[in-house]
């Protein structure tokens, strides 16, 4: 195969935002995630978890509660704003202010007619779902103290509302309260603390469960308003609560990073009167846990440490299959790193600013395995702070590195920069109205056109040049989807654009003639990554289920190698993987090669070679590297994967035929969260 | 067709002629044994047979474009054996021959690298095998065992492969051999012969004196190599070079090599020359001096020892049996410079033998330097001249005792002992006893050193230790103590290298003497004070030991740590993929 010079990247200083909230659909199987920051993140449950809709976060949108109601997604944050979510489009659709102060819950009751929120002021308001909107309607009695936590009873007619040192019990009908919960304070030194009821739960047998910072889980009787068990679980805050669908399993998450599961069984074998028991406690968190989600078979987490994590429950899922495998999600799926091959640009984005660095240069020759002298220092060019409050959401560099844009959910700025002894960076002023907002860019190789994904899966085709920006058509397909266009990508030729919406249609579009050529079968995941081969003009998409397949846009249809691959099916090592390939690159020296990574390691495909065989090992590298030369022929398949990398947020070719890695390392990661409440000390 | 001719043992001239159907390749005769004569197509007859029917029909037993290369009888006990090497098209061929009844088995020999074919093969009977031995231009010398039981019922027309053993790598530097010689002498000798590639000097071991002539005639291609009665047989030309040999027993010493060195000679000679604070006499420094001969590197030394020569040595012996020391120390001087290193070990072993057994029968004569010579070579050790140390003790000569010591690795404890008892009247009268002064003078106290680092057995020591008296114990003791003071000091360099006995060796020695005298000491006044302050050093030890062992899993964490190669922000590598 070769020898690769690589640049090992390390100083995309990229820092996740902390999760802060979540919500499960048991209907679609998505889980809506809210981070700190303020954006909120779509996984799809079906599909291998993947992220597929990101809408990006705004300064001053704290987000403390989401709520599903249908399709519809709600969140309600200390900004005292109900939002509810164009997830077609990927941004705010309305917002209300509930007139309450911060909010700090929000929770639908099980019709999905009625939304109430719980504020600052000691309110809870409830709001009518209406279409396309939501209408204020009335408040229920107010108390002194902020609402902080909030449960309808599955029928409806009651509300439970977690405060300071009390749990209230409301009609809902008439809005009054019909019975007060008394939450103890914390023993000892802390007893002048009040106690915040973080969250509550509310099962149809009228059993009312809470989770307060003096660490208890109590379980009270809501038709009497007695406490029935007590359990301290922590020495800290239990700050979440998540019952499952069939009100069997509550867990709870605390600051000290663990969950804790409670389960309404028989405590004795042969005894039918059941009761809450504690049964499992988890620990994949190094911080507070402040969003739980408990699905049917798992347990979601997530919180300071920013990692999402999927713990199936072992009881609920086969034992030892790739649904029985923890899952930790600690990276977007898409990448969030463009490469200029031509100029060996790196650029950057984060939420509130892009850097474009260009790469050092090294001296002289080595053997594989050594570290060359670096002669030049890799350098940062340009920091560009984004304006206005909404964040970065997508962003794109072109492969001569002169023209860089980004987009906002309510903007796109186009630059132009140019490299002479300094380098200077000018706004495109005059933009053509129609980029207004959009999910995805991307130039043409010659840097003459940008396209970009808008409203209803359609994309927007602009000509840049040094004079002007030129609106020249937009692209629209005919299946009716309007799930948004997360990917794009256009051939080298020019002639060529595919697109990627989250329905896992692939449309292409001839930009010869500005119109549809066809559409790419769908198959049943949603691609996580297209790329279109610059010599073949063959489209490889990969999907969430891991699966790669070859489409010839000219004759329509899956190559051979494609059936083939098809045909043989890929290792289940593959196939295990649990992060997607967010990019692919090709190789211009080779033609049959197919470079492309995930999150642990980069696999480079030789078209040539033939497949592994099932029963082949996937990951040969060591055994081919100590074969000698005439016998690694019969050794090696078609997938060369490389492990020496981890973290990866990008892996691309220069024209150089340089590989360039850019590495995140989680513990880099780790390092710069705040210290997590309880630091484990020898002994203790 | 071959003629057989017959001669009568003295009337030469009277012969019995028989001429038989297929040619002959050789008849072979030996004691023993009834004469057999082996066709050029491997067939085998006894020679009575053959004469009573001369014309009967010969089978063919080798393939086409086969031929014989070697052959040779061999005769067990019970059986004739007769060995067959052949050649076809590269390939090498050993038949195992049965003679009456006839049975024959056939082997593949391995190859070596392509192109190479044996140049030498010898086939020897020992304790029920045959020991075939052959040697390759490239000069290696292999090794094949058969078993002379068990042979192959079906006619060897299968071949099987002949397991080999390497037993030697002559050295021939860049080219091969041309012609080339090898026998085995006995279990453990070898002996080779080779016309020497220009730019080396092949059997170097031990022919290295006959080769210096006989390279001049060396230019027939065909060498051979007989031995009969401890003398090695060459044929060159129009001469015969006889050589005498022994195979001297291995001691379990020089097989075992030395174990208590480890440290090479070149790093002792470096240490000599470096200035060492001497408050703890240095071996080095008394012993060498300042002159630190210069002596030949001992890593060579091998395990499968060579032939000896003793066509110059047996001289130099004689010459010491009579001559004045002056003239015994030029002779073995010049003996030693003249003389490969690998060859001096059975010389050496009688030079010193002779000079020892000189020394013992006439008191006047004695020669320090031409023993500390011998026991310089490293070709000494206490087995071969067990009188050695024990003549040097007689004779005061500490600084030959030192040096038995030092190289000798098999010396019995008695002996250790024997020098620990010596030179009591070496005792310092300190003036103001403190434990941080030197009880014993400077040679004792070298003498004691180079002691404490002899290997030795708790088991064999002990009832030899018990035989020291009371003060000698409490003066080993109170050294002992000071020793072990001096490396508690932090001043104390304990440099790579120096030659000088380690902390614990200190310290097992103290429990040994302890052990062995204990009660003695208990009742002994004097020792009451010494008893005390080691027993507040053990409790120390104890101490530091147990801290230590508290910590010892943080500083693991710390070495593990530090094994991680920190990457920075950015690098360029090379990686490679296949």
């Amino acid at each position: 195969m070769g020898e690769f010079k690589v640049h090992r990247v390390r100083f995309f200083d990229y820092i996740p935002s902390a999760i802060r909230t979540m919500a499960f659909n048991s209907q679609t199987e998505r889980l809506a995630v809210a981070r700190a920051d303020g954006a909120v993140e779509i996984f799809n449950f079906n599909d291998n978890f993947f992220q597929e809709k990101v809408i990006p976060g705004q300064d001053g949108r704290a987000i403390e509660a989401l709520c599903w109601v249908g399709h519809r997604l709600f969140s309600a944050g200390l900004n005292g704003e109900i939002t509810e979510y164009d997830l077609e489009n990927l941004r705010p659709q309305y917002t209300v202010d509930a007139y309450g102060g911060p909010i700090w819950t929000i929770s639908s009751n099980s019709q999905g007619t009625q939304l109430a929120v719980g504020c600052e002021d000691g309110t809870v308001k409830i709001f009518a779902i209406l279409e396309e909107r939501i209408q204020f309607q009335r408040n229920l009695n107010r108390h002194k103290g902020r609402i902080i936590s909030l449960c309808w009873h599955p029928s409806s007619a009651q509300i439970a509302a977690g405060m300071t040192d009390m749990i209230t019990i409301f009609d809902a009908e008439t809005g009054h309260a019909t019975r007060r919960l008394l939450v103890d304070r914390a023993t000892g030194a802390s007893k002048n603390k009040e106690v915040v009821v973080w969250s509550v739960g509310y099962l149809s047998d009228h059993t009312i469960i809470s989770g307060d910072s003096a660490g208890k889980v109590q379980i009270w009787n809501g038709l009497t308003g007695t406490l029935v068990r007590t359990y301290l679980v922590t020495k800290w805050d239990v700050l979440v609560l998540s019952v499952s669908k069939d009100e069997s399993s509550v867990i709870a998450g605390t600051s000290e990073g663990t969950v804790i599961q409670f389960q309404f069984i028989s405590s004795t074998v042969d005894q039918h009167d059941k009761e809450w028991v504690r049964t499992r406690t988890f620990r994949n968190h190094s911080h507070d846990v402040s969003a739980l989600a408990h699905t049917d078979t798992a347990v979601v987490s997530g919180g300071m440490d920013t990692q999402l994590v999927v713990r199936p429950l072992l009881d609920k899922v086969e034992k030892n299959t790739q649904e029985s495998a923890l899952r930790k999600i600690a990276f977007p799926h898409r990448s969030l790193v463009g490469c200029a091959k031509k100029a060996g640009l790196l650029l950057f984005q984060f939420p509130d600013r892009l850097e474009l660095w260009k790469l050092g240069e090294s001296e002289g020759h080595g053997k594989p395995g050594d570290r060359l002298p670096v002669k030049r220092k890799p350098e940062k060019l340009i920091e560009l702070k984004r304006k206005g409050e909404d964040h970065i959401c997508c962003s794109a560099l072109s492969a001569c590195g002169g023209w860089l844009a980004y987009s906002t959910v309510s903007n796109v700025r186009l630059y132009r920069i140019q490299y002479s002894n300094t380098i200077s960076i000018n706004k495109v002023s005059k933009l053509p109205k129609e980029l207004r907002s959009v999910h995805q860019l991307c130039f043409s190789s010659d840097s003459s056109k940008l396209f970009a994904s808008s409203c209803q899966s359609s994309v927007i085709v602009v000509a840049v040049s040094q004079q002007e920006c030129r609106y020249l058509h937009t692209l629209k397909h005919k299946t009716g989807s309007r799930q948004p266009v997360h990917l794009l990508c256009a051939s080298d030729d020019g002639k060529w654009l595919a697109t990627a919406n989250t329905d896992c249609e692939i449309h292409i579009y001839n930009l010869h003639k500005m119109k549809l050529h066809c559409m790419v079968p769908v198959y049943n995941s949603c691609p996580t990554t297209i790329a279109i081969h610059p010599v073949t003009n063959n489209l490889i998409s990969v999907h969430a289920d891991q699966q790669i397949f070859e489409f010839s846009l000219v004759q329509k249809e899956y190559t051979q190698w494609s059936r083939r691959l098809q045909t043989q099916g890929l290792l289940s090592l593959w196939l295990e993987r649990d992060t997607p390939i967010t990019h692919i690159t090709f190789n211009p020296k080779n033609l049959d090669h197919i470079i492309l990574h995930d999150t642990y390691m980069f696999c480079i495909i030789d078209q040539s070679l033939p497949f592994p065989e099932l029963n082949a090992v996937l990951w040969n590298q060591m055994t081919l590297k100590s074969l000698p030369v005439s016998q690694r022929i019969g050794q090696s398949h078609a997938f060369k994967i490389c492990k020496s990398f981890q973290h990866l947020m990008c892996v691309s070719l220069l024209e150089d035929l340089s590989l360039v890695v850019v590495e995140r390392p989680l513990l880099d990661i780790m390092s710069q969260l705040p210290a997590p409440v309880r630091q484990k000390k020898f002994a203790t | 067709k071959s003629i057989v001719s017959v001669f009568h043992d003295i009337l030469l001239d009277k012969a019995f002629k028989a001429t038989v159907s297929s040619d002959v390749w050789k008849v072979h005769c030996t004691h023993g044994g009834e004469p057999v004569v082996l066709f050029q197509r491997g067939a085998v007859r006894l020679l009575d047979s053959l004469l009573a029917a001369p014309q009967q029909p010969i089978e063919e037993v080798l393939a086409q474009e086969e031929a014989i290369r070697w052959s040779a009888i061999i005769v067990t006990e019970t059986q004739q054996f007769i060995i067959i090497t052949t050649e076809q098209k590269g390939e090498h061929f050993l038949y195992l021959q049965r003679l009456n009844p006839n049975s024959v088995q056939r082997y593949r020999l391995e190859r070596e690298e392509p192109g190479l074919s044996p140049l030498s093969f010898s086939a020897t009977y020992r304790d029920k095998h045959i020991c075939l031995l052959y040697l390759y231009p490239n000069g290696h010398v292999y090794q094949s065992v058969l078993s002379v039981r068990g042979l192959g019922t079906e006619e060897g027309v299968q071949a099987l492969p002949l397991p080999r053993s390497l037993l030697l790598g002559l050295p021939v530097g860049d080219g091969q051999l041309e012609a080339a010689s090898a026998m085995a002498l006995d279990e453990a000798h070898v002996a080779v012969v080779g016309v020497p590639h220009p730019s080396t000097q092949i059997c170097s071991n031990s022919f290295e004196l006959c080769l210096h002539h006989l390279c001049v005639d060396f230019i027939v291609s065909l060498i051979q190599l007989w031995s009969y009665s401890n003398k090695v047989f060459i044929p060159h030309g129009k001469t015969l070079s006889i050589i005498p040999f022994e195979c001297p027993k291995s001691s379990l010493a020089s097989a075992l090599g030395k174990l208590k060195h480890t440290k090479t000679e070149g790093e002792l000679n470096q240490t000599c020359h470096t200035l060492t604070p001497n408050s703890v006499p240095s071996w080095n420094n008394i012993l060498h001096g300042e002159k630190a001969q210069p002596s030949k590197s001992a890593e060579t030394r091998r395990t499968v020892s060579w032939i000896s020569v003793f066509a110059n040595s047996e001289f130099v012996i004689v010459h010491t049996v009579t001559a004045p020391v002056e003239e015994i120390q030029k002779e073995v001087e010049g003996f030693l410079t003249r003389a490969e290193f690998q060859d001096l070990q059975p010389s050496v072993g009688q030079l010193a033998l002779t000079l020892v057994s000189r020394s013992l029968a006439d008191p006047a004569f004695y020669s320090s330097s031409t023993l500390a010579q011998l026991v310089h070579t490293r070709c000494l050790c206490h087995s071969v001249c067990p009188d050695l140390v024990l003549l040097a003790l007689e004779k005061k000569d500490y600084f030959l005792c030192q040096l038995c010591l030092q190289f000798f690795p098999d010396i019995p404890e008695a002996v250790t002992c024997a020098c620990l008892k010596t030179r009591a009247e070496d005792v310092k009268k300190a003036s103001a006893p403190s434990q941080l002064i030197c009880p014993v003078g400077l040679h004792k106290a070298v003498l004691i050193n180079e002691i404490l680092q002899t290997p030795y057995s708790d088991t064999f020591l002990l009832p030899h230790l018990k035989d020291l008296s009371s003060q000698h114990v409490v003066l080993f003791l109170q050294y002992l103590q000071f020793l072990y003071l001096k490396y508690s000091q932090d001043a104390f360099p304990q440099m790579e290298g120096f030659r000088s006995p380690s902390l614990s060796q200190i310290m097992d020695w103290v429990c040994l003497l302890l052990d062995a005298h204990f009660t003695v000491l208990v009742m002994t006044p004097e020792a009451k004070g010494l008893l005390l302050n080691l027993h507040s050093f053990v409790k120390s030890q104890v101490r530091l030991v147990s801290e230590l062992g508290k910590i010892e899993g943080s500083l693991q964490e710390l070495h593990k740590m530090k094994a991680k190669e920190s990457i920075g922000q950015y690098s360029i590598e090379i990686i490679e993929l296949f």
